[in-house]
């Protein structure tokens, strides 16, 4: 089996995500991005998972590890959703370009 | 039977210390009658204790230690090993003891004393040697013969070994640091001195302090310097002698400060306590020199002065040493240059300058020499050379001191003054090694100083607290008590026979004369001059003060008791305690042998102390002194009593010539006294001393610190604050200003950052697939 | 007893004030007086314990460490967790026992603004466990923990307690100690990494154990050693403070409130000498006779040049702090003669300088609640208006130009004595010189005291205090939290046994290393 199809796939959706990220100004575009983006790793964490499997069957950390993804994505999403509900909630906008209170 | 005091001589110091505490903590509550009472009765009963050491010390002369009592005392005084041989020249002599009675060895076997062999001995080991000595069967006694000429009537001195009882104080690095007294002859002539002076300034206090608002700190001062004078003078190390000359400092400064809300007083306690210091510099190296010049194992008084007269020892050392210790000495007892503070601590009362500036803590210094005499003896070669510092500094200081106490018109500065020249005669008999001389000076001065000084007290007292002589005058008639007793001080000052004065000075002169090897010519030049110049001034105070009109506006009156009691004591002390030390031959007088030169005989070390020869009687210099003296006297009565007369110079003049006339000369050395020399000595030369003194040396002082304000000015202003600092604040400035530069990087955007953060990662991913 | 001591003494004695701020944590912060007693208990406690622990130390075998644990603590790196005491730390031990309660009961009514006695407290407990950490640690890590421990709550004493100028002060303390800090943590690593092995349960493992690196650490090359011990004479000699490392200290002094003054004064500086004699010495015996020199020409400069600042003060506090860096010199003159004699008197001078500094900020900062200003100009006439204060400050003054009978001598003697004579193959002829330097410092250090008393204690009071009801003498508090301190003054004067006999032991195995090593 080849791995190319899904690294291929993986970047895809990668750069699919980045762009989403550096370029939406929609908070909640942004974090759907992020997911595309940690999906896209667990694509390629899945593909090597079963490549390995081929010659050591007892070895599932790539299957793990996807799994630790989606579970933190989860938690990563709740959270980001929380922020960008309290900020909508405070101005009324939910375009990052105006959240710069961190400006130097 | 009295017990043996001679080991237990702390308590001195110990009560005196008791009466301080007791007055400080209680002084306030119990009102100042009983802070008197509690000081005075502390001082008697100090000095029946001393007048009973001093006895049984006599005693202890009479019958010196044999045998094991001997070497037990020889290794107690040691401090650390029974060492005595090598280092002293000694001698074997069959002898007598002073009393006559003679010792049997096979009872009682002596201690060795000059033999290589022996010296290396423990305590323990002389004792196992009695039995050969005693098996030899000779009738000797072996003795430390520090007087081996044999000049005297009286014989040789046994090796009396003084009274050394040591406690540790503390110990670190393996050197013992001691606490202990030492006792011998100049430590008890000290204990009796301090402590009658102390007991006459206590009571006549009573009355000239009565009302003082600060009664009660004076007299717990008072008890804590005499409590710390003691405990210099019985001090077995110099360790211990440093920490009683400072607190004899500290009281000092106190009580010249007594009325400290003027601040000429202040300023005379911190010129007083900061001119110390200086010389407490030299004293601390000095200590330090000679405890590691004698193999850094003991500050043992003695220790020290048995390495010093030891063959081999460090000459050069010993010199650096002895010039440090000097150092202190030039401070403490008001010695040229550093004699400038002694006539401006006169600021504080009367009594103290008496007791402290007079009698007994300025010559502190003196007495150091005296006690470290093996190191001044071998450092300064004292016993080879014609001329050395030590010697020439006492020479010159008595000059100074005496020529400025001309143009003074304060009484007590003149006594002051006089006090200077006077410890300069001590130091200069120390440095040209007469130091029975320079020590007996010490006794006698300090009676008839403390006797001028508590009369000028009565003398103001009486005339609404003025100093100032050309506001007195007349005075003899209205205080007659005070008159005598200053007269007899001031002739005895003067050295006139058969006055205390007469005999100390008369033997400072004849033991410059005759030197040691070498004859110290010009310190006797120093000493006659100077036995001249005190006669004048002393005799132009007293006539100021005594005779001719009242000039003040006061209605002087005869002091109380209390006040012309002690006068009357010192006054015969004055004339008493010259006769202590009689000499063997006086003008052909032989007297027998137990009454002539009792002082040299019971005050003078046999232990660990230089061979020294001794100078005997003198008469022309005798005659020649007295003649100066009287003259100064004369020409002091000249001058001032006679020129001011109502009657006129020449007429009063004629008169007194008169009496002289069967002295043709006289009448052309009176007008070259008179017109020329006293009067440029008074005048020009004087003046040029004082201006001396006040200008140059005071104005180095004074320089000195406004160039040390400055300099610490601009050290602190330029390089602490302007260029350490601001190292300190720029390295901070820059970190803050890169910070400026950076703080634009941070927009706030976080897709901005994301951005920058993907770059990174494309770049670091480049790196590492294309060049790695 | 003896068991409970020897094996949980020192912990307690160590971590029982932290756990007094963590009670006084959850009391509410207007219960002021709760705060204060417990603060107080706490403190006396300590002390107590303390005193326990100083009637059990065998006096007779100060050299070797007692009541000593010795526990794992981080195992990766060989870290471990060990505490002793012995001659040269017990003094420091019992001076920062005894002052931190005094601080605490002279507090009792003097809080400065903005008040708050809870955090103040607690910041001064917090200081105690790092001040007797520091001086019981046995490992490096250890030492170094606690050596930070002190840094953080005295930079808030000051810089919240502090005078006008607090911010800047604190700042500049925290940051100059934290820059010496970090050399002196590099130094230690190199320590650690270039000295032999140890067999740790079977696995060679570097180690941390200041017990055993004097022997480990002699393989290291005289070049690296002399970078080591430079790192640590950063570290240690900016706490001291050494000249021209000392600029921190005046404005930390004039800065802080008073505890912290007397604090800072008493025991913190006393972290860079003790480490000096505790660490840099004995692990690095050669290299500290290379850098003695060095270190005696600075201290001796500390000490005149210290002095000549005083001189040119017209804020009292100021000057008190100047006299600090020139005091300290003498210390470190002592320390840099390499002799057990010097090294003891520099145990000695650390304890005098402790309680006579200590109590010359108590009465500045007394003098100041009551004046509101330490202009020296303005004040004056002290002994009249507050006669027992004045006598007070006479005292103390007396004590610190080194006055024979009080404490301040023996600090300064035995330190221009063991300068005549030093040890480690130094220059004699060149420590000569540096000694008569020194001794021109105590009459420096007498000019300025005296000049000081005299504008402030004699004289009369000036117009404007002439009748200010403020100006009251010595209160109760006052009296309470200084007489211990005049006492001991007084009493290590006449009786300085009580130290050299407790350090005498203990300072021989410093030296003994040192090459022609002597008394």
């Amino acid at each position: 089996m080849l791995v190319n199809q899904f690294l291929f796939l993986g970047a895809i959706l990668f750069c699919i995500g980045v762009y989403g990220v550096l370029a939406r100004r929609n908070a909640v575009l942004v974090l759907m991005s992020i997911e595309l983006i940690l999906n896209s790793v667990n694509i390629n964490l899945v593909a090597f998972g079963a490549m390995w499997h081929v010659t050591d069957p007892s070895n599932l950390s790539g299957q793990v590890f996807a799994l630790f993804v989606i579970a933190i994505a989860a938690a990563e999403v709740g959270v980001g959703l929380a922020i960008v509900l309290l900020i909508h909630r405070n101005r009324q906008s939910i375009d990052v370009n105006d959240v710069d209170l961190m400006k130097g | 039977m009295i017990p043996n005091l001679l080991d237990k001589v702390w308590i001195v110091p110990a009560l005196m210390a008791s009466s301080f505490l007791i007055i400080l903590f209680f002084g306030k509550r119990v009102g100042t009658r009983a802070t008197a009472g509690i000081g005075i009765v502390a001082v008697s009963l100090a000095l029946v204790f001393s007048v009973c050491v001093a006895g049984q010390w006599i005693n202890r002369v009479n019958n010196p230690p044999t045998g094991a009592k001997l070497a037990a005392d020889v290794v107690a005084a040691n401090g650390l090993t029974p060492q005595t041989g090598p280092n002293i020249i000694g001698e074997i002599k069959a002898t007598t003891t002073e009393s006559g009675e003679t010792i049997t060895s096979g009872t009682e076997a002596m201690a060795s004393s000059e033999s290589g062999a022996m010296s290396e001995m423990s305590a323990a080991e002389m004792a196992t040697m009695e039995p050969s000595a005693s098996e030899s069967g000779a009738v000797t006694t072996a003795e430390h013969a520090a007087t081996t000429e044999g000049e005297h009537a009286s014989g040789e001195h046994e090796s009396v070994p003084p009274i050394v009882r040591t406690t540790t104080w503390f110990t670190v690095a393996g050197i013992n640091f001691e606490v202990g007294t030492l006792l011998d002859g100049l430590a008890a002539m000290m204990l009796i001195t301090v402590c009658i002076i102390s007991l006459l300034v206590h009571i006549y206090s009573t009355e000239y302090l009565h009302g003082d608002i600060r009664f009660t700190h004076y007299y717990a001062f008072l008890s804590l310097f005499t409590a710390s004078m003691l405990f210099y003078v019985l001090s077995s190390n110099t360790l211990q002698m440093l920490v009683g000359w400072e607190l004899v400092g500290v009281c000092s400064f106190g009580l010249i400060g007594h009325w400290w809300e003027e601040k000429k007083n202040t300023d005379a306690a911190l010129k007083a306590f900061l001119t110390n210091r200086v010389g407490d510099m030299g004293l601390i190296v000095g200590v330090t020199i000679t405890f590691f010049a004698a193999g850094a194992t003991s500050f043992n008084v003695l220790h020290i002065n048995e390495y010093a007269l030891a063959g081999h020892a460090n000459t050069t050392l010993l010199l650096v040493g002895a010039l440090c210790l000097f150092g202190g000495v030039t401070s403490k007892s008001g010695q040229f240059p550093l004699h400038t503070w002694l006539p401006d601590a006169m600021a504080g009362p009367t009594p103290v300058s008496a007791l402290i500036h007079a009698a007994t803590m300025v010559v502190a210094g003196v007495y150091l020499i005296a006690r470290l005499y093996g190191v001044f003896f071998t450092g300064l070669g004292i016993g080879s050379s014609s001329l050395h510092y030590v010697a020439f500094i006492g020479g010159f200081t008595t000059i100074i001191g005496g020529l400025l106490a001309f143009v003074q018109t304060d009484l007590k500065k003149v006594l002051a003054y006089s006090t200077i020249s006077q410890l300069g005669y001590m130091v200069m008999a120390l440095g040209v090694g007469a130091w029975t001389a320079g020590v007996f000076h010490l006794f006698t001065h300090a009676f008839f100083k403390a006797c001028l000084f508590l009369g000028a007290g009565s003398v103001s007292h009486a005339c609404h607290h003025t100093f100032d002589m050309r506001e007195m005058g007349g005075l003899r008639k209205k205080m007659p008590i005070t008159h005598a007793t200053f007269l007899v001080a001031t002739l005895a000052l003067a050295g006139i026979f058969p006055l205390a004065g007469f005999w100390s000075k008369d033997e400072i002169l004849a033991g410059a004369n005759a030197g040691q090897q070498n004859a110290y010519t010009l310190m006797l030049v120093f000493g006659l001059i100077t036995a001249f110049l005190t006669a004048a001034y002393m005799g132009r105070a007293y006539w100021m003060t005594f005779w001719g009109e009242y000039r003040g506006h006061a209605h002087p009156h005869e002091s109380p008791k209390v006040i012309t009691v002690p006068l009357v004591i010192l006054a015969v002390c004055a004339v008493l305690f010259g006769f202590t030390n009689f000499p063997t031959n006086f003008f052909g007088l032989h007297l027998p042998g137990g009454v002539t030169t009792r002082f040299e005989h019971y005050i003078e070390p046999t232990f660990a102390f230089p061979p020294l020869q001794h100078a005997e009687f003198t008469p022309w210099l005798a005659v020649v002194s007295t003649i100066l003296a009287a003259g100064g006297l004369f020409l002091a009565y000249q001058y001032y009593e006679k020129n001011r007369g109502p009657h006129g110079l020449t007429q009063r003049s004629r008169v007194a010539r008169a009496g002289y006339t069967f002295l043709e000369n006289k009448y052309y050395l009176d007008v070259l006294y008179t017109d020329i020399i006293a009067a440029d000595t008074k005048g020009p030369l004087a003046r040029a001393a004082y201006w001396f003194n006040m200008n140059v040396l005071d104005g180095v002082v004074n320089g000195l610190g406004t160039g040390a304000r400055r300099i610490a000015g601009f050290v602190y202003r330029d390089i602490d604050q302007l260029v350490l600092d601001g190292i300190v604040n720029g390295s901070g400035s820059v970190s803050e200003k890169s910070g400026q530069v950076l703080r634009h990087v941070q927009t706030g955007r976080v897709q901005q950052y994301a951005a920058i953060l993907f770059a990174g990662a494309v770049v670091l991913a480049g790196v590492f697939v294309f060049v790695i | 007893m003896k068991d409970f001591l020897n094996s949980w003494g020192l912990s307690l004695a160590v971590f029982l004030p932290l756990i007094g701020a963590l009670i006084m944590l959850l009391i509410p912060k207007a219960r002021e007086g709760a705060h204060k007693v417990i603060a107080l208990a706490t403190s006396l406690v300590v002390g107590l314990l303390g005193v326990l622990l100083l009637t059990n130390f065998d006096y007779d075998k100060s050299g070797t460490l007692q009541f000593v644990v010795d526990k794992s603590w981080i195992p990766l790196i060989n870290s471990r967790y060990i505490v002793g005491m012995d001659g040269i730390s017990l003094p420091m031990i019992a001076l920062t026992l005894l002052v931190v309660p005094l601080c605490i009961i002279y507090s009792w009514n003097h809080f400065p603004e903005p008040r708050n006695p809870k955090a103040f407290l607690i910041l001064i407990l917090i200081l105690e466990t790092g001040m007797i950490g520091s001086f019981i640690a046995q490992d490096l890590i250890l030492f170094f923990v606690f050596f930070e421990v002190v840094l953080l709550p005295m930079y808030f004493l000051i810089g919240v307690w502090g005078g006008e100028k607090r911010q800047y002060a604190s700042l500049k303390f925290f940051l100059y100690t934290l820059f010496g800090s970090a050399l002196m943590i590099v130094s230690f690593l190199a320590l650690y990494f270039l000295s032999d092995k140890v067999d740790v349960g079977g696995v060679m493992m570097h180690t941390f154990d200041m017990r055993q690196l004097p022997a480990l650490a002699t393989g290291i090359s005289t070049g690296a050693a002399l970078w080591i011990f430079g790192g640590m004479f950063m570290g240690f000699g900016i706490k001291v403070p050494m000249f021209p490392f000392h600029t921190w200290l005046p404005d930390a002094h004039t800065q802080a409130p008073t505890v912290g003054s007397v604090i800072l004064a008493a025991v913190l500086l006393k972290l860079g000498t003790y480490g000096f004699i505790r660490i840099a010495i004995p692990i690095l015996p050669h290299a500290a006779e290379k850098w003695a020199p060095f270190i005696g020409v600075l201290a001796v400069i500390g000490i005149i040049y210290g002095a000549l600042c005083c001189l040119a003060q017209t804020d009292m506090k100021r000057l008190i702090a100047f006299s600090s860096v020139s005091h300290m010199g003498f210390v470190m003159l002592a320390i840099a003669s390499l002799t057990s004699f010097g090294m003891s008197a520099a145990i000695f001078g650390m304890v005098a300088h402790g309680l006579i500094t200590g109590m010359l900020f108590f009465v500045a900062g007394s003098t100041k609640e009551r004046f509101h200003t330490l202009d020296i100009a303005r004040l004056g006439g002290m002994l009249k208006q507050m006669p027992h204060m004045g006598w007070i400050l006479g005292f103390s003054v007396m004590a610190s130009l080194g006055l024979p009978g009080l404490a301040g001598f023996w600090g300064e003697f035995p330190a221009i004595l063991s300068a005549y004579n030093p040890g480690g193959g130094l220059n004699v002829a060149f420590f000569r010189v540096l000694m008569v330097i020194a001794a021109l410092g105590t009459v420096l250090a007498a000019a300025y005291l005296l000049w000081l008393y005299q504008r402030v204690g004699f004289g009369v009071p000036k117009a404007e205090f002439e009748d200010d009801p403020h100006i009251h003498d010595v209160s109760f508090t006052e009296w309470l939290a200084w007489t211990p301190m005049l006492v001991l003054i007084l009493v290590l004067g006449v009786y300085p046994n009580l130290i050299f006999k407790v350090t005498d032991g203990a300072v021989g195995n410093i030296v003994s290393a040192l090459s022609g090593h002597g008394g």
